[in-house]
């Protein structure tokens, strides 16, 4: 395995030959990654809002956005700005500061998850040793904002919201998080980068989607139920609920609600696409591709190449499962809050349990497919 | 001192700072629910202490399990009990005060005692960043075995407890008829509705 290009080497080397100390040449890099995943995250809304509007438009048979840029591509821009223009509302005999804090800390451990999610060998902000348990551990604290935002609107309807969003949260992390074990157990380790790598040898029939078709469907109906996308999205179930815990903001306060709800659908179909599919991997391992037209592999500019398709290919798988999760949005009803709670723990947990155990008996019947 | 050494004193003033303020509000908040949602803050602030003591697993299993479960399960004890009860004075609080606060005071002279009476080694090998879950997973299947097995046990009689209280048709019927249930349930007195502004209103007045 080649190194690959190892941007934050290159980028202090020439620093320091410009003769600025290492240290400071360090602490000058480190904030670019960490505002350039902040672009990439935030980009990914947009474009994630743009399809939604586009792709339920021709679910229903409508054209959707079309007059605000070419094919109606600022539709998303337009939305943004209103919502930074619009009043900000505080409900009276509310909680002003439960209600401000709420939608920042459904946001911030969104935001936070970015960390670990890897478009190549070194390009991802840290290859932490505990990345996907860092990821589990931090999506749960998103239901303290939530009932906190449904506390303090006053608001019935707020308040059952929050509270729904809460139980769907706990009890759809539980399987979530055996069907990532079952993962980890098969690359011996937690981190993102050494999962892609252990799929990495046999191009795409090393993916894997093939060796648990189980844990992926059941993984992507605990992260469908997480970001609260139907057939999941009870808490904010407009017929029942209004709008849930989201029914009393305005402003930006709803637009953090609303970023943090794309961010997250973006976060789990990019880790989806990490665990399940090969991460930035091509079909075909680009070293045979390589080999093939005679190229060297440690040519710069086939470096480059490479890294180029790793962030093309992670972003086309994920956002395949950002269009699968929104056309399931436009076919499938959702499901009443007893049939939720049944599915995770009467189905789903038992499957998961079976599929972890499955998974380690095969481990150490078969440990050459199976990580041994 | 150099980036790294002021960064962490710096994050370590921060961290004690949260975490005593929010253990004062958890303890002198009248609001019970301030009270719950701070303590999820000073479960944060152990975790970010265990992040600078490179214990990078242990501090993500706090979040997952005190913040993620246990502080959750605490506001949904709150916020689903639905008790309208005027906070009423008791008389002689201040005996109930005065024994916390010699108890906590004791605890925190013997603490300080044990702090300043051992002779903490601090262990010249440096930690490998990323290996501290390998390292606990081996203790768990060595040294620690025992203890890790009798938890795991422990856990699994919480289990099948609750397994068996949830589902009530393995448990043995008592007296009541499924009719005679839904008699009772008919029964059962309807609460008098009151204006919705009056929810939140009532229990901050408090």
């Amino acid at each position: 395995m080649n190194p690959g290009i190892d941007l934050q080497g290159s980028f202090i080397q020439i620093l320091t030959d410009l003769g600025i100390p290492a240290g400071l040449a360090k602490a000058i890099w480190m904030p670019l990654p960490m505002l350039l995943m902040l672009a990439v995250a935030t980009v990914g809304v947009l474009v994630g809002v743009w399809l939604e509007r586009k792709i339920s438009a021709a679910a229903q048979q409508r054209i959707g956005p079309e007059y605000i840029g070419p094919l109606g591509i600022l539709a998303p821009a337009a939305d943004g700005l209103k919502l930074i223009f619009k009043e900000d509302i505080v409900p009276a005999q509310s909680d002003p500061i439960l209600f401000t804090l709420g939608p920042i800390l459904v946001v911030l451990p969104v935001f936070l998850s970015y960390l670990i999610v890897p478009f190549g060998q070194h390009l991802l902000i840290t290859d932490l040793g505990i990345a996907i348990f860092l990821w589990i551990a931090l999506s749960s604290i998103q239901p303290i904002g939530l009932l906190m935002a449904g506390y303090s609107s006053n608001n019935k309807y707020s308040l059952l919201g929050g509270l729904r969003a809460a139980a769907q949260s706990i009890s759809y992390e539980i399987p979530l998080a055996l069907s990532v074990l079952a993962i980890a157990m098969m690359s011996n380790s937690l981190s993102t980068v050494d999962i892609v790598q252990q799929q990495s040898s046999y191009g795409i029939l090393g993916w894997n989607i093939w060796r648990q078709p189980a844990g992926f469907v059941i993984f992507w109906i605990a992260a469908l139920a997480e970001c609260e996308r139907l057939p999941f999205d009870l808490p904010e179930a407009e017929e029942e609920l209004v709008a849930g815990y989201q029914t009393e903001y305005s402003g930006m306060r709803f637009g953090l609600f609303y970023v943090g709800s794309y961010v997250n659908l973006m976060l789990s179909a990019l880790l989806v696409s990490v665990l399940y599919l090969g991460g930035w991997e091509f079909p075909i391992p680009v070293e045979t591709l390589a080999g093939w037209f005679g190229v060297s592999e440690t040519a710069p500019w086939f470096q480059v190449l490479a890294g180029v398709l790793g962030i093309v290919m992670t972003l086309v798988k994920a956002y395949l499962f950002v269009f699968v999760a929104i056309l399931l949005r436009w076919t499938v009803p959702r499901v009443r809050i007893d049939q939720l709670l049944d599915l995770g723990w009467k189905f789903l947990l038992p499957v998961a349990l079976v599929n972890l155990l499955l998974t380690a008996a095969l481990k150490l019947a078969f440990p050459v497919a199976f990580g041994g | 001192m150099n980036l790294a050494e002021g960064i962490q004193i710096i994050s370590f003033g921060i961290l004690s700072v949260a975490l005593i303020g929010a253990a004062l509000g958890v303890v002198l908040f009248s609001n019970i629910v301030y009270s719950a949602f701070l303590l999820g803050g000073v479960f944060i602030s152990m975790a970010g202490m265990y992040l600078l003591l490179n214990a990078d697993f242990v501090a993500a299993a706090q979040v997952l399990i005190y913040v993620g479960a246990v502080n959750v399960l605490i506001l949904f004890a709150i916020m689903l009990v639905n008790k309208r009860e005027d906070f009423v004075e008791m008389p002689n609080a201040w005996i109930r005060k005065g024994a916390t606060a010699l108890v906590s005071l004791g605890l925190f002279a013997l603490l300080t005692t044990m702090v300043f009476s051992i002779p903490w080694e601090v262990s010249a090998v440096a930690t490998q960043a990323n290996g501290s879950i390998v390292t606990i997973g081996e203790h768990f299947f060595s040294d620690f075995l025992l203890p890790f097995e009798l938890a795991s046990v422990l856990l699994l009689m919480a289990m099948v407890g609750a397994i068996i209280l949830a589902r009530r048709d393995l448990l043995p019927d008592e007296s009541s008829t499924p009719s005679e249930q839904r008699l009772m349930f008919e029964q059962l007195p309807e609460r008098p509705r009151e204006p919705v502004g009056s929810l939140q209103g009532s229990a901050r007045d408090r």
